[in-house]
């Protein structure tokens, strides 16, 4: 409080700035995962009470065994048929992946197209919500009729499913770029192919990644509706023929795994988002400060 | 045009006193924006020469076309009419012999500070070595060392634009043109950087135009101000400032020749705001 102390307190203020943000760059792969992870545990709990109402309700016998199986019923039923769980999840989990990277992909490229070319968005516009309104579980028997039987028409249906969501938050993202950076760099004589990859693509990145995400999740439905439509292996597969036998453990337990698969995904693109785009918005909390 | 004011406003330089040499020549310039709703008629009747290494200030009312007057000169603006030359060359397209510095910082997000100054290298392909330790001097002159590896949203708003200022130098620039680079600066910063800017010039003898509302900034800087009329924009009058190269922040502001150059500003300022 002492006056001396005044001009003391604004150099440790200083400091403490500086060493904060000094600090924070060389934070170790390691701790950013520990942070990501630590950011994990709600959701994480949350799942584990549903599991738990779950429990709760088959073990209180509130709901006959064959409508509702338990848990552990579920579990048994993955456990012991677990090589015929893991061939079948790697089937639809390597339609869902081939279908979600050739979506974005293509879902990309077109997306800077459109942007660069405004007859090209103008003429690809229509088709592209002609393409998104038109139910895929209807269009599934068709790629099958034209594609075969084996895993090309479901890598068809993801794509389908997951491209529209990538294009448009991709095109937003290009065209959300504030005109006057794009100014910026013509005053430094920057060529288009610099202004794309230093200012615009980087600028697009959040919006990309938004799009990504909804994405993901319809690559897994993609990939199913594929598989429910003619397929002898996946989890759709699996799922259609429980159904037909009124397996509900097998049902439950195809639907536990499709899920987790769906979630896996969204994690994967969240973890990636997380470190390509450390600085974005979303990303940051209230600063937090630290006691002197 | 009245000036008896005092002895050191002149009324507008014909504009067929175009020798060559000049920085700067505008010439009879008319910008119309048409949107659409209506079109706006920005500036009218714009001539202005300025010589190498001369520091012009621009004042005006807010949406008078100051900004667009920089736009012009950059070559980002075509003129409706009228025409820019910048060195004797007619401005045909976006020039890359200028340093711009935009009224809000644009700067790069996902950048650090260091890195958003560096953009300026990078486009231009100076080499790495030379281009980081110029970085390096202009972060130590405008204060921000301690700051290089912080990202813009960690930035005060001042520090922002006092990063937008070193990338707008970074490349030492014939031609400087700040938009109201100080806007969001504290009185205190800002008068540092005024002192700063005021000394780069000296040094560096480059010509600056520089758009500020604070009518002390404009006359403390420069040799000439350029006053303003509201929409549609044109030059009221050039006041030629009447103060010694040093210049001192705290003796300048108590100058007689300061004092004459604010007043009339403000005066004019005054008159034409009411007269809308
Ligand atoms: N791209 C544009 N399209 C349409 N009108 C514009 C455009 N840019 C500027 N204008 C108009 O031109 C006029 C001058 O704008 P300008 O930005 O040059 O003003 P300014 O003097 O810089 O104002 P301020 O001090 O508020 O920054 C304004 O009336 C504005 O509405
Ligand atoms: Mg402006």
């Amino acid at each position: 409080m002492a006056a001396q102390s005044s001009t003391d307190l604004l150099e440790r203020t200083k400091s403490a700035q500086g060493g904060a943000v000094a600090a924070r760059r060389p934070a170790s792969v390691g701790a950013s995962v520990a942070r990501f992870v630590q950011g994990m545990w709600r959701p994480f709990a949350v799942l584990v009470a549903i599991f738990v109402a779950w429990w709760a309700v088959t073990a209180a016998n509130l709901i006959e065994p064959y409508l509702v199986p338990s848990p552990s019923r579920t579990l048994d039923v993955i456990l012991s048929q677990s090589g015929y769980f893991a061939h079948n999840t790697w089937i639809t989990a390597y339609e869902t992946i081939l279908g979600f990277a050739i979506a974005i992909v293509v879902g990309v490229v077109s997306a800077v197209v459109m942007v660069y070319s405004p007859t090209v968005e103008k003429s690809l516009y229509p088709l592209l919500l002609f393409a998104q309104v038109i139910p895929k579980i209807a269009i599934a028997p068709l790629f099958v009729v034209w594609l075969g039987f084996g895993l090309t028409p479901k890598i068809v249906v993801a794509v389908l499913m997951a491209f529209f969501p990538i294009v448009i938050s991709t095109v937003t993202g290009l065209k959300s770029i504030d005109p006057e950076m794009l100014q910026l760099s013509a005053t430094m004589g920057a060529g288009p192919g610099q202004t794309f990859w230093k200012i615009r693509f980087p600028a697009s990145l959040p919006h990309l990644f938004a799009g990504l995400k909804v994405a993901a999740t319809m690559a897994v439905t993609g990939a199913v509706v594929g598989e429910f439509v003619g397929a002898n292996e996946g989890l759709g597969y699996v799922i259609l023929q429980a159904n037909g036998n009124l397996d509900t453990p097998m049902l439950f337990a195809g639907l536990l795994i499709m899920s987790l698969l769906g979630v896996v995904l969204f994690v994967l693109v969240e973890l990636i988002e997380y470190f390509v785009l450390p600085w974005h918005a979303s990303r940051r909390t209230d600063a937090a400060t630290t006691s002197l | 045009m009245t000036s008896m004011m005092a002895g050191n406003t002149t009324t507008q330089r014909p504009a067929d006193a175009t020798t060559t040499g000049a920085a700067v020549e505008i010439d009879d310039v008319a910008v119309r924006f048409r949107t659409k709703k209506k079109d706006v008629t920005a500036l009218t009747d714009v001539s202005l020469r300025i010589e190498p290494g001369e520091f012009v200030s621009i004042v005006g009312a807010s949406g008078c076309g100051k900004s667009t007057l920089l736009k012009l000169v950059s070559g980002l603006l075509r003129p409706s009419s009228g025409q820019v030359r910048l060195h004797g060359e007619d401005v045909r397209g976006p020039r890359r012999d200028i340093g711009y510095v935009f009224q809000r910082a644009a700067l790069l997000d996902w950048r650090t500070a260091r890195r958003n100054i560096l953009l300026q290298a990078e486009i231009r392909r100076i080499p790495k070595a030379q281009a980081r330790e110029r970085a390096d001097e202009l972060i130590a002159m405008t204060g921000l060392t301690g700051f290089e590896d912080a990202y813009p949203n960690e930035l005060s708003g001042g520090m922002q634009q006092r990063v937008a200022l070193c990338r707008a130098l970074l490349h030492r620039p014939p031609v400087l043109l700040m938009d109201e680079p100080f806007g969001a600066l504290d009185a205190l910063t800002r008068e540092q950087m005024n002192i700063e800017l005021r000394r780069i010039w000296r040094e560096t003898g480059t010509t600056v135009l520089l758009v500020t509302h604070s009518i002390a900034e404009a006359v403390y800087l420069a040799n000439r101000v350029v006053v303003m009329t509201p929409r549609p924009g044109t030059v009221a009058e050039l006041i030629d400032v009447d103060l010694p190269a040093e210049r001192d922040y705290g003796q300048t502001m108590s100058e007689p020749a300061f004092a004459r150059a604010t007043g009339r500003i403000r005066d004019l300022l005054g008159a034409t705001t009411t007269a809308e």
